[in-house]
């Protein structure tokens, strides 16, 4: 009754009937794979949540105090107002602990997700024309993520944070020519900063989450002009789609999906501990820590580092220095590699067809062994971020870990790709056993409408 | 005087006792009078610290001498020990066995000293890390408070020497303390997983985390 009175309501101002008719009526191709996606959605959702509350007891700023909370090691140390806070999060603000655990941990796997969910993409093909330029937009939100989670392991002013935002500042100046002015322009000064925790601030809560949710946004409308892709299946064809309808069933899969989403942050938080800022200490320029790592998703970058043999470069008249190759070079290449890939790969299959069916990795042997060689390559210097870790946890040398590594990061690239281009070979003639198949069809009219019809009427 | 002369005949007592142990055990490496052969160091100047460090961590002897000796279970008991020490200590000028006194020492204290002279080897958290040219510096979470103080007096291995000059008895005091009390207190977030950092909860994230999200996926979505 009150539902029907407030729609009328709605609907006479509004007219909002025949656009929801059609949205709840709208059907969804469904495969388990393409909810990762919209977990990273979710996952976005429980930072700007738990971020909210962060921003409530967090301070941006340098000031030096002396700490006289609860955790009795750091009683009477000096330390800036940023770290104090942090602090009084972990152990004096009721829940401020949980929260942070669920923030770091939401931020840990919201990377995670969305690298799955590129992949997902990359190796069925999904970003072939018409849908290149979402390709782009997800691009552009992966690296707004890199960043998100940067400014914000930066933010604690402890001492892993403050050897991270050392380790981003050289690299920054190892930028031929320009490198100085830039990292003073970026960092507002020399190493130590003086106010780069406010900066961080306004760019970890402010600039970027509105540009992840600008994009976000039109990464959604995007999907949802063009449509969602389709593996191949019975009925299935560029035209017509077989899925679920938005209500009830996607409506009600996408509602449990959420929740799932926060209980699985909310038990990691709950369960394991995540950066015990209060261990590490209040950073000082004077001192660091054995194992100091980035989060997972800077690993691949620190292990560039890590790898790069000590070569030094002159090239017109100037020295470029040794971080420039590993920290600028491989990822700057790794990007754009990537925003071009769907144009690169067009180019050598002279496919400029529209495809609304995806690929299956095994159909197309040649981009899923190089996607797979990219892989291992990354994987290698994901793994070279930890050398130390190794080191010590297998009671081996450090120098010989790290030579191990090298030969591994141009080795394992050649080895997985070979090996899948063949696998893959093999594969390609059998098809799979059919599934079950339900649901609605819709079927393109002659006029260019879209209609739902019952699947024994195709 | 005839007690006087019964501690003296103890004490040379106790240390031919730990000179027989030592021809037994030590001398094939550091040599019969303790002057160190190819295979070993000399230890004239080891001191019983030295020896109680090396012998009560289980660290000598040692089966390869050309490996880094960790920490596994003593080979001798305690008053062996303290009978090799007491040799050792009669063979030079060695720092004697500290006095450690955790409870005299300041929690917050000995966390400044802590994060200034042993984290960058020994990390933050006393997880250990890799120094390079295969050495290790080791965890500290099973070293008791005198071990503690003896590898700052001796310097084992590629660790450097922390004299009195440097850290005090109440420093050396205030570092143990602190390691005492990573140990003791709980983590308050959950499990601590060794508290090595990033790499631990990396992992965690993309086999817990992820793994019950593609299972979540498949339990909500379509299978095929």
């Amino acid at each position: 009754m009150i539902v029907q009175k407030t729609v009328r309501f709605l609907d006479e101002r509004l007219r909002i009937s025949g656009f929801s008719k059609k949205t709840l009526r709208r059907i969804f191709p469904d495969h388990w794979s393409f909810l990762l996606g919209e977990i990273a959605l979710y996952l976005f959702l429980i930072l700007i949540g738990t971020g909210i509350f962060l921003t409530f007891f967090y301070s941006p700023s340098a000031r030096e105090v002396i700490y006289s909370g609860s955790y009795e090691p750091l009683r009477g140390t000096h330390m800036s107002q940023a770290y104090e806070s942090m602090l009084n999060i972990s152990f004096e603000v009721r829940s401020g602990l949980v929260m942070r655990q669920i923030h770091h941990w939401a931020a840990l796997l919201f990377l995670a997700v969305l690298v799955v969910h590129m992949l997902r993409v990359f190796f069925t093909g999904a970003f072939r024309k018409p849908r290149e330029l979402n390709w782009i937009i997800g691009l552009t939100l992966l690296t707004l993520g890199l960043l998100a989670g940067f400014s914000g392991y930066s933010l604690p002013d402890d001492l892993l944070s403050g050897t991270g935002l050392r380790i981003g500042y050289s690299v920054a100046l190892s930028i031929p020519v320009v490198g100085t002015w830039l990292a003073f322009l970026v960092f507002g000064g020399e190493f130590p900063f003086g106010n780069i925790l406010s900066r961080l601030y306004v760019i970890h809560i402010l600039i970027i989450p509105g540009a992840i949710g600008l994009l976000l946004a039109l990464h959604l409308a995007m999907v949802w002009r063009q449509k969602h892709t389709q593996f191949p299946g019975p009925m299935r064809t560029e035209q017509k789609i077989v899925g679920t309808r938005m209500w009830p069933t996607y409506a009600v899969k996408a509602g449990a999906l959420f929740f799932l989403t926060g209980a699985t942050v909310t038990l990691l938080a709950g369960l394991f501990q995540i950066n015990p800022v209060w261990i590490y200490g209040p950073f000082d320029p004077a001192k660091v820590s054995a194992g100091a790592q980035p989060d997972w998703y800077l690993g691949w970058l620190e292990g560039a580092l890590r790898l790069m043999p000590p070569w030094e470069v002159r090239a017109f008249g100037f020295t470029i220095p040794n971080p420039f190759f590993p920290g600028l070079l491989i990822p700057g290449l790794t990007f754009n590699i990537l925003y071009a890939w769907p144009w690169i790969e067009a180019k050598f299959t002279k496919d400029k067809q529209p495809h609304n069916l995806l690929n299956r990795p095994r159909d197309v042997p040649v981009r899923t062994a190089l996607g797979v060689a990219g892989l291992a390559f990354y994987t290698v210097l994901f793994v070279a971020g930890g050398n130390d870790v190794i080191a010590g946890l297998f009671n081996l040398p450090l120098e010989r870990v790290t030579q191990g590594l090298q030969v591994m990061a141009l080795a394992l690239p050649v080895v997985a790709g070979i090996a899948t281009y063949k696998i893959c070979k093999e594969l390609k003639g059998r098809t799979p056993k059919t599934g079950h198949e339900h649901g609605h069809v819709i079927v393109r009219t002659a006029e260019g409408v879209y209609e739902t019809v019952e699947p024994e009427k195709v | 005087m005839s007690s006087l002369a019964g501690v003296a005949s103890a004490v040379t007592a106790e240390v031919q006792e730990g000179e027989a142990l030592f021809q037994n055990a030590c001398s094939s490496c550091h040599g019969p009078d303790g002057r160190g052969t190819d295979l070993g160091p000399p230890i004239l100047d080891a001191g019983a610290a030295g020896a109680d460090f090396m012998l009560s961590t289980g660290r000598m002897p040692l089966d390869d001498p050309h490996r880094q000796p960790i920490r596994k279970p003593p080979a001798f008991n305690s008053e062996q020990i303290s009978q090799i020490a007491a040799y050792v200590a009669s063979l030079g000028d060695g720092p004697e066995i500290p006095d450690v006194d955790v409870d005299e020492g300041e929690v917050a204290l000995g966390q400044q000293l802590y994060s200034e002279n042993c984290a960058a080897c020994h990390s933050s958290a006393g997880a250990g890390g890799a120094v390079g040219a295969g050495l290790e510096a080791p965890a500290l979470n099973r070293s008791t408070p005198v071990e503690v103080v003896e590898a700052m007096r001796i310097g084992p291995g590629a660790m450097p020497v922390f004299q009195e000059e440097t850290l005090s008895k109440h420093d050396a005091d205030s570092i143990a303390s602190y390691l005492v009390y990573l140990r003791e207190v709980p983590d308050p977030g959950g499990l601590g997983m060794r508290r090595i950092g990033p790499i631990a909860e990396g992992a965690v994230a993309w086999i817990a985390g992820i793994g019950l999200f593609v299972l979540i996926c498949r339990f909500v979505g379509e299978k095929e």
